[in-house]
């Protein structure tokens, strides 16, 4: 093999839709359908102003078009549905009054909803286009003072905790699509865990966009309170459609005193087609804040799908001995592009981070790494290890590298190391020498060169991603 | 702000019209000079929203109404104080941007052009070399600084070393700042034009006379042609109130090699841009710098390597030290165009933070669009190892002269590098010097 070549890949096995009635309000954006959205979904007044200063501060705002190393034609932010929900009873005492419809869709997602075949020790949360459709295991948690439900359900049961956390970390005004979010968001997952608790099982949410005209704006907010340990899963996917759809979420994590949170996502919404055609464009800001001393936030995310990836999960070390991760890997085929990476923002003594960050490219694709490791003048013997490796695949694509160091402190120690290589041709010849597939080798090799940010993954995830990304190449080596 | 880089340009646009009506250089000069002119009126100063500019902010200096220098007439200087005893008798002279015959000694240079840019701009017998290299690889159009320079380009060195030429001798040059006043400008220039298979060693040493503050804008392009070779040294020890912007343009020839090594010691304000364009198969670079700063000092450095063609190597060194409230800032980008199969293509930058004010912001860059490449870049931030210390102490060595050894060390990996005795010498003395005041 002397150079790479692309032929097919497989097809995406998620691009059905489903065929279902859907709550629709009519396209636009303006202060009216937020109160509309606002009416539609029963929200209270501090929600109303909310939204509303987070739409008025947005109308101010420019897209970040220009740092980022992506292009787009421009979107037509009065062109997108901003709620779309499945029409459905109001309430649901129980999973038997979810539309059929629509667990035979999770089913098919591999994501069953039903009671006797949910899956074991995981609790989901179904989002479907702007709603949350159903949670499991809710009641089990409970039992544990865990609360794990849609937004919806938290803004009304748990208002004090909601305002209280909601926007602590992203700021309504914090960047453009943060602050597009915090204006249309429709539903998403909330969970607390109490002081001193250990979530029995890993929560997750899955998210599903079936429209064709919507886009999705989810919220996801985590609190860990002093003590407590959470693991969180996060799964997407869409139908194929020939036109780009704008997935604009925030993701805010809260730990305290000696808390840990691991969130991890396997991204593999629709990323178009061979020519770029189509595809999701996931503009997300997820950032968490060690606010507690001891505490821990871990970033874990495997991005395969979109046509554009525009995302930087993000640590506050704020709490003194506070710890950050960032383990990712992304991988871009076709005309895909990512511009991801990460944020370390050292502020307490003796806060630690690491990023490991993987990134693939094939195609004519385009794969950048951008991160910040800020230290701050008081974060004393802060630490940070960096190690970013890039792996082309074809000559056509690309690969890109853009760390910012700043260091404020001098008893702090920052580690920076990248790497950039195309998978050896001898390691090939020396799999396929015994017997081995060209496709197997390249996979296994591919697994290889990712396996430091799998073995961060839960189980199941972690086969998935590997399922994943041999699926993604598949005859992009030949 | 605004206001103030206006009335600044304004301050230039004066001076460049006071020179163009008294000393008119040729034609073609003049054009060149009438659209740099035009271009830095557009473009003014570099501000911090430019990303390129982000961590070092040239207000200070816009907000200053320098004078540009004019040709110092009739100057007694010492200047042999400057010169390396290797250079005896290849060593030039620029005082203020101007080029100065008397000052000069070329006696080993026989085999090679060495004028005044101005004269080989108008020579017949060179001014095709020199035009068709001038203000080509440190272009105008997009940088202010390149333009303001070329808008007052009315002197400088051209240095032609003809093909299969072997200079034995390294040559000097020396851009010495002998301002007759303060807040004078200066714009050195210097083209070097290595022919094919030559070989030559440079060495630029910028210095100054004085301790007051002015400004040093300097431009170097240098073009190094099918199997030539250049080792090039850069001396930046100007007076510590000086301000101090120069741009290193290098483009590199078939299977050609350039070996560069910068160092930075003075300035309250320095900032270098050297960028190296591999753009023939085959070229090899080496780009190693050293920054000092201690008290107030903020030195920058931006380098560009950028491969265009398959199987070209580069490398690059990079080591700071930072004292007081010193601050660096280092971007290093590498660029792997589509096609430039083979690269190889290395790049560390590593930084010692001495006092708890000191920072660094540090951005080590790939761009990479060809798959079958070899790149790795490393950057690190932090203090002396406490064990390698310990290790000193137990041996009888005190914690003072253990730190001081240990920063010397640190420099070393670059300093013995340099081929030339006198100038490693030298720097040896000053990085002690300053470490000792640092320890005082």
């Amino acid at each position: 093999m002397s150079t790479a070549e692309l032929l097919s890949t497989q097809e995406y096995k998620y691009g059905f839709v489903t065929d279902i009635e859907s709550d629709m309000i009519p396209r636009g954006l303006t202060e009216d359908t937020i109160r509309l959205i606002v009416e539609k979904k029963n929200e209270p007044e501090w929600m109303l102003e909310f939204r509303l200063k987070a739409f008025r501060h947005w109308l101010t705002m420019t897209e970040p078009k220009h740092w980022p190393n992506i292009t787009y034609p421009d979107i037509d932010y009065q062109n997108i549905i901003y709620y779309s929900a499945p029409k459905q009873k109001a309430t649901k005492a129980s999973l038997d009054e979810v539309d059929p419809e629509l667990l035979r869709t999770f089913e098919k997602l591999g994501i069953p909803l039903t009671e006797q075949k949910q899956l074991a020790g995981v609790a989901v949360d179904a989002v479907f286009d702007s709603v949350s459709v159903a949670t499991t295991y809710k009641e089990k948690l409970k039992k544990h003072g865990v609360i794990f439900c849609s937004f919806t359900e938290a803004i009304r049961d748990y208002p004090e905790l909601v305002k209280k956390y909601l926007g602590s970390v992203v700021p309504t005004n914090d960047n453009f699509f943060a602050a597009l979010n915090s204006a249309v968001f429709s539903d998403g997952s909330f969970c607390f865990i109490p002081k001193g608790v250990r979530c029995p099982m890993e929560l997750s949410t899955y998210f599903r966009i079936n429209n064709s005209e919507s886009g999705q704006f989810e919220r996801t907010l985590i609190v860990a309170e002093e003590g407590s340990y959470v693991s969180y899963l996060e799964g997407c996917t869409a139908p194929k459609f020939d036109r780009n759809q704008l997935h604009a979420a925030v993701v805010e994590l809260v730990a305290l005193d000696d808390a840990q949170i691991k969130y991890s996502t396997v991204q593999n919404w629709y990323a178009g087609d061979e020519q770029g055609v189509g595809g999701i464009y996931n503009f997300v800001t997820k950032r968490g804040k060690c606010a507690g001393k001891n505490s821990k936030i871990s970033w874990t995310q495997v991005e395969t799908g979109s046509a554009i990836t525009w995302k930087y999960p993000s640590c506050i070390l704020q709490g003194d001995n506070s710890i950050g991760e960032f383990y990712s890997v992304a991988l871009t085929n076709h005309a895909q592009q990512a511009d991801t990476g990460t944020k370390m923002i050292h502020l307490g003594k003796n806060t630690r981070s690491t990023i490991i960050s993987k990134g693939i490219a094939a195609g004519r694709s385009n794969n950048s790494y951008r991160g910040l490791v800020k230290v701050m003048p008081k974060a004393e013997g802060a630490r940070n290890y960096t190690q970013c490796d890039s792996m082309l695949i074809g000559s056509s694509c690309g690969a890109n590298t853009f760390p910012y160091i700043e260091v404020m402190n001098h008893s702090s120690s920052v580690e920076h190391e990248a790497s950039t290589s195309k998978i050896s041709e001898e390691q090939l010849f020396y799999l396929q020498q015994r017997g081995i597939s060209q496709e197997d080798a390249v996979s296994l090799i591919i697994n290889g060169f990712c396996k430091d940010v799998f073995l961060q993954l839960p189980m199941e995830f972690a086969v998935e991603a590997t399922r994943l990304l041999g699926l993604k190449l598949e005859g992009s080596v030949g | 702000m605004v206001t103030e880089i206006a009335k600044t340009e304004n301050n230039y646009q004066a001076a460049f019209r006071a020179v163009r009506a008294s000393s008119p250089t040729v034609p073609w000069l003049e054009l060149v000079r009438g659209s740099a002119m035009e271009r830095f009126e557009q473009l003014g100063f570099p501000a911090v929203h430019n990303e390129e500019w982000k961590y070092t902010n040239l207000a200070p200096l816009a907000k200053q109404e320098f004078v540009p220098a004019t040709r110092p007439a009739g100057v007694v200087i010492d200047a042999e104080r400057f010169v390396f005893p290797e250079t005896a008798t290849a060593h030039l002279v620029v005082v203020n941007g101007f080029f100065s015959e008397e000052l000069s000694v070329k006696t080993g240079l026989e085999n090679v052009i060495a004028i005044d840019l101005l004269s080989a701009v108008a020579d017949a017998r060179y001014n095709k070399v020199a035009r068709s290299y001038l203000a080509r690889n440190a272009g105008y159009h997009n940088n202010g600084l390149s333009a303001l320079n070329t808008a007052f380009l009315q002197s400088g060195v051209f240095l032609w070393i003809p093909r299969n030429v072997k200079v034995e001798t390294p040559i000097q040059v020396t851009f010495l700042a002998d301002a007759g006043r303060a807040d004078s400008a200066a714009f050195p220039r210097l083209l070097v034009v290595a022919e094919e298979n030559s070989s030559a060693t440079l060495i630029e040493n910028f210095v100054s006379t004085h301790d007051q503050q002015y400004f040093t804008n300097a431009v170097a392009e240098i073009v190094i042609k099918d199997g030539a070779r250049l080792e090039h040294y850069r001396m930046q020890r100007e007076s510590s109130k000086a301000f101090h912007t120069s741009i290193t343009s290098a483009e590199l020839g078939r299977n050609s090699s350039y070996d560069t090594t910068s160092i930075n010691l003075g300035g309250r304000l320095s900032r270098h841009d050297i960028s190296v364009v591999l753009d023939h198969e085959g070229a090899e670079c080496w780009v190693d710098g050293l920054y000092l700063a201690g008290s107030d000092q903020h030195t920058d450095t931006h380098s560009v390597i950028d491969h265009q063609q398959p199987h070209c190597n580069s490398h690059q060194l990079y080591k700071g030290i930072l004292d007081g409230n010193a601050r660096a800032v280092f971007n290093g980008k590498i660029f792997v165009r589509e096609g430039a199969q083979k690269t190889d293509a290395m790049q560390t930058n590593k930084n010692l933070l001495l006092s708890p004010q000191a920072r660094v912001d540090t951005k080590p860059q790939l761009e990479i669009y060809a798959d079958d490449v070899k790149c790795a870049h490393g950057a690190a931030v932090g203090q002396l190892d406490q064990e390698e210390l310990f290790y000193l102490q137990a041996r009888g060595i005190n914690p003072e002269l253990g730190r001081s050894l240990l920063t010397y060390g640190f420099a070393e990996e670059v300093i013995e590098k340099i081929k030339i005795d006198s100038i490693r010498a030298q720097l040896d003395e000053v990085v002690l010097r300053q470490l000792n005041t640092q320890l005082e």
